[in-house]
């Protein structure tokens, strides 16, 4: 399993991350600190990408629990990485409504962008592609999370379009790539069409 | 008390019980696979459902509190059909290697898959397989046959104190392992194995050697600690195949160390299993009359100054006795049971007792630990210091060396004038055990083995009396014995008579020709070389450091090979029963010091095991009492006055796996010294390989 991963020496929160830490940990009553585990991971993934062994050691030390509960912990939770991932993560949804609204095409469209399959990183380092269990947005099915932003109403084009923009550097708007506000009706409203607000606004 | 009735029957219980210790008050079997009385409950193996009446599902009966006037069933076609799906699903990944696996005919998986397995399978994929993880030289893992029950990462986290194990991974991918890089190294790892319901863990120094059923089971005490836990010796013929732990909520609980378990391959090895005598310097086999012949010429025409006898850690009280009988009869004194030469003085009963029982350690609410390594020292027992520290409002201190003894205690330091502060009142824990209301105090073979050992002990005792250790219904004097025969040895006065010499004075006068002729009874752990010219008798098992000096030989018979009476350290006569025959021509101590005595002309006056041990219910009223406790008496002031030297206190026990003739021949006990080292005082010998 992840014995096969590349495991650093040591790892140690940035001054700006401690705080944080501590911020998180002093939320819980004292010798209830092990609730912070699951923030610390994360705070862990946001400075390195992933979560490393040294990373759950200095967790487990800071939160005076067995470096093994920590580890349960972040292998439990797909969320956390358990293998360095690149400076963007796709993660492509391809639970049941988002395969019936197309994920398979996201999915070729974005495998032919970047180059790699499932679980690969690319080899500049960028772009690390994901296959994903629900993400909870089948309403704007599909889509794919990139970092933290939701990228919504996904076809083969707007996949690659989104995927070519970060290459270039760019951060193209999350949210429906259709052109649909939010998660309003795809065609338009179909009910309370003569409702208007002031401003015009429907 | 919330009222409930479990299939037609009613029970009161304590509120906060749950539903299956109710069922397991009325002797209602409900199966159970990740529910352990002694664990936390995990309630993830599904396989205890019950119906109860106004649920609408059946509920999982471990986790499940009683509510009053609930109404549970625990047969009924819903729940039969419950534990079948779980059944179901629990077998889909399971190997079903049955007849090769050790589990085999005493596998809880086994056995409630006959009451509730189905006989075909639906699956049509492929099982699951998972690698086998290092354990070390104890523990086998066959982890396909894992079926996630958790016990042995809530024992391993809760009972032993090491949280080494644990599940990664989740759904189809968990698998129980262990932290990289850590151990499994605990004291305690042994009962994994009995914890474990499937074939997952099993016993590795003994896999694939036996089959269950052909094993035949005898009930006995452990001797390889001074604790005497309960054991059952599981034997094959004439051989020892396992060691397993017996229920005895006073002593053990159901645990063992993994010395007193695994230790028992030591038993087929370098045994004694015929006379010797020391013929132009090299050892002869001879008959048994020969070698008691070759005794007797030796001996007659000494007189009894010159004659002396040491016993060693695993001595029985049968023979302590006859020994001492024998002795007598020659005119000696000299004789000594404490051969690590700790000042214990055999006078008052409760000086040399762990007076506030094992179990009775559970209800301290204060503790200091004087020169002591419980967690080497007696594995189990810390474990009961550890399961009350969980409780909370403990306060441990301790004075020696400071490593991890699995709970948190303060560290006061490693020099005795700290114990002669507190006594005095000078240092704050003083205020921490006067103010508790059983306070408690455990003092270690450590720190009774020094020079000024006797100083330690009259300040512990001094300690006791101002502190208030010792008040009514409670006596928080502890001494934490390393030897299983010490306290028989005590209780029979095998000290020292009137003008008599001790250990060192005996190995002195030896050196010096004053002690011509010496009985060994077992020992091995006293300065074999310092001896000088002395005539050696060596009474014992095992080709260990004492048979090497020996000039006669008697082979004896171990712990497992006859029906002997030890006392624990909390005074408890316990008896061991003969599992296997010893080996040739080895017979039970005593009759060998009978036979001795009759080679030399005096007679014991017993000769059966019954009349011996009437004669040793005379000699020691606890010796009456096979079984109990009786609290010993505070009585008469004890240990000495004087100056403490210098050093650090430290345990007795280097390593843990080694402490005696048997453990030292046994290959697997090699093996974990090897893999975990063995110094808890951190002062690893260097061998010669190194460097």
């Amino acid at each position: 399993m992840s014995d096969m991963t590349y495991e650093p020496e040591s790892f140690a929160f940035t001054p700006e991350y401690l705080e944080k830490a501590k911020a998180f940990v002093a939320k819980y009553p004292a010798g209830r600190q092990q609730s912070a585990v699951m923030p610390l991971l994360d705070l862990a993934q946001r400075q390195e990408g992933w979560v490393s062994r040294a990373a759950m050691e200095v967790i487990a030390t800071m939160l005076d629990m067995a470096p093994i509960r920590v580890e349960e912990v972040a292998t439990f939770y797909t969320m956390y990485n358990r293998k360095p991932v690149g400076k963007f993560h796709v993660q492509v949804c391809t639970n049941l409504p988002c395969m019936l609204r197309g994920s398979d095409d996201v999915v070729a469209a974005a495998k032919e962008a970047l180059g790699v399959g499932f679980g690969d990183m690319t080899k500049d380092g960028l772009f690390t592609l994901s296959e994903v269990e629900c993400l909870g947005a089948c309403v704007n099915a599909p889509m794919m999370q990139i970092n933290d932003d939701y990228y919504e109403d996904l076809t083969a084009e707007t996949t690659k379009a989104v995927l070519e923009a970060f290459k270039r550097g760019e951060t193209p708007k999350p949210g429906p790539q259709n052109g649909r506000q939010f998660s309003c009706p795809a065609g338009g409203p179909t009910s309370l069409t003569e409702l208007k607000f002031e401003g015009g606004k429907a | 008390m919330p009222k409930l009735t479990i299939d037609g029957r009613e029970i009161e219980v304590e509120a906060g019980a749950t539903i299956i210790q109710a069922a397991d008050l009325l002797g209602i079997e409900i199966p159970r696979f990740c529910y352990h009385e002694r664990l936390a409950i995990a309630g993830n193996c599904r396989m205890c459902l019950v119906e109860v009446e106004k649920m609408p599902k059946p509920v999982a009966s471990c986790a499940m509190p009683v509510g009053e006037g609930m109404v549970v069933k625990t047969n009924t076609p819903v729940v039969r059909k419950a534990r079948q799906g779980v059944m179901e699903f629990l077998l889909l990944n399971h190997p079903l290697d049955c007849p090769i696996c050790d589990q085999g005919g005493e596998c809880d998986l086994q056995d409630q898959a006959m009451a509730y397995g189905s006989d075909k399978n639906r699956c049509q994929e492929g099982k699951r397989a998972v690698p086998d993880k290092d354990y070390g030289p104890l523990v086998q893992t066959m982890m396909t046959r894992c079926i996630q029950c958790t016990r042995c990462v809530r024992f391993i986290s809760e009972i032993a104190g090491t949280p080494v194990l644990g599940g990664l991974g989740r759904g189809e991918h968990l698998e129980i392992t262990r932290y990289v890089g850590a151990a499994v190294s605990s004291e305690l790892s042994g009962n994994l194995i009995d914890l474990c319901p499937v074939g997952a863990l099993t016993n590795k120094p003994a896999s694939y050697t036996y089959r269950s059923w052909e094993l035949k089971k005898t009930e006995s005490i452990d001797v390889m600690d001074a604790l005497g836990a309960s054991i059952r010796v599981d034997t094959r013929g004439n051989e020892v195949i396992r060691v397993l732990p017996r229920v005895n909520e006073d002593v053990n609980e159901e645990w063992l160390s993994d010395r007193s378990r695994f230790a028992v391959d030591g038993l087929k090895r370098q045994r004694l299993d015929r006379p010797y005598v020391r013929k132009d310097g090299k050892l002869v086999a001879v008959t048994w009359p020969e070698a008691l012949a070759a005794v007797a010429a030796k001996l007659k025409g000494l007189n009894g100054s010159q004659i002396a006898a040491i016993a060693g850690d695993q001595a029985d009280a049968e023979s302590l006795l006859a020994t001492k009988d024998l002795l007598a009869a020659l005119g000696s004194a000299n004789l000594d049971c404490r051969s690590d030469g700790a000042k214990l003085d055999a006078s008052v009963r409760a000086s040399y007792l762990f007076n506030s029982t094992a179990a009775g350690i559970e209800q301290a609410d204060a503790l200091l630990i004087i020169g002591s390594n419980p967690r080497k020292e007696n594995p189990v027992l810390n474990s009961r210091i550890r399961k009350r520290w969980q409780k909370g409002g403990f306060k441990i201190a301790r004075i020696g060396h400071k490593g991890d003894l699995t709970y948190q205690y303060e560290h006061l330091g490693d020099q005795a004038s700290i114990l002669k502060d507190i006594a005095e009142g000078k240092h704050p824990f003083f205020e921490v055990l006067k103010s508790a209301a059983k306070p408690a105090l455990i003092i270690g073979q450590g720190a009774l083995t020094r020079a000024d050992g006797a100083v330690i002990l009259g300040l512990a005792r001094k300690l006791a009396d101002a502190a208030g250790l010792v008040k009514d219904g409670w006596n928080g004097f502890n001494v934490l014995h390393t030897a299983a025969a010490r306290v028989g040895g005590l209780d029979l006065g095998f000290v020292p008579g009137a003008g008599g010499k001790d250990t060192a004075a005996i190995v002195d006068g030896a050196a010096k020709g004053e002690v011509k002729a010496l009985v060994l009874l077992g020992a091995d752990d006293i300065d074999m070389k310092g001896l000088g010219d002395a005539f050696v008798v060596y009474v014992g098992t095992h080709g260990d450091a004492g048979a090497h000096r020996a000039d006669v030989i008697l082979p004896a018979a171990a712990y497992t090979e006859k029906s002997a009476t030890y006392v624990n350290l909390e005074g408890r006569a316990q008896q061991t029963r003969l599992a296997v025959f010893p080996p040739g021509e080895a017979k039970e101590d005593w009759r060998i010091v009978k036979a001795l005595a009759e080679a030399l002309g005096k007679s014991l006056p017993y000769d059966s095991l019954k009349a011996i041990r009437q004669r040793l219910a005379q000699a020691a009223p606890a010796f009456a009492a096979i079984g109990e406790v009786t609290p010993a008496a505070w009585g008469a002031a004890f240990g000495a006055e004087g100056a403490l030297g210098d050093g650090a206190l430290v345990s007795n026990i280097d390593n843990f796996y080694m402490t005696d003739p048997i453990s030292r021949a046994s290959k697997t006990m090699a093996e974990c010294t090897a893999a975990f080292g063995g110094g808890c005082n951190h002062k690893h010998k260097k061998t010669g390989t190194h460097g």
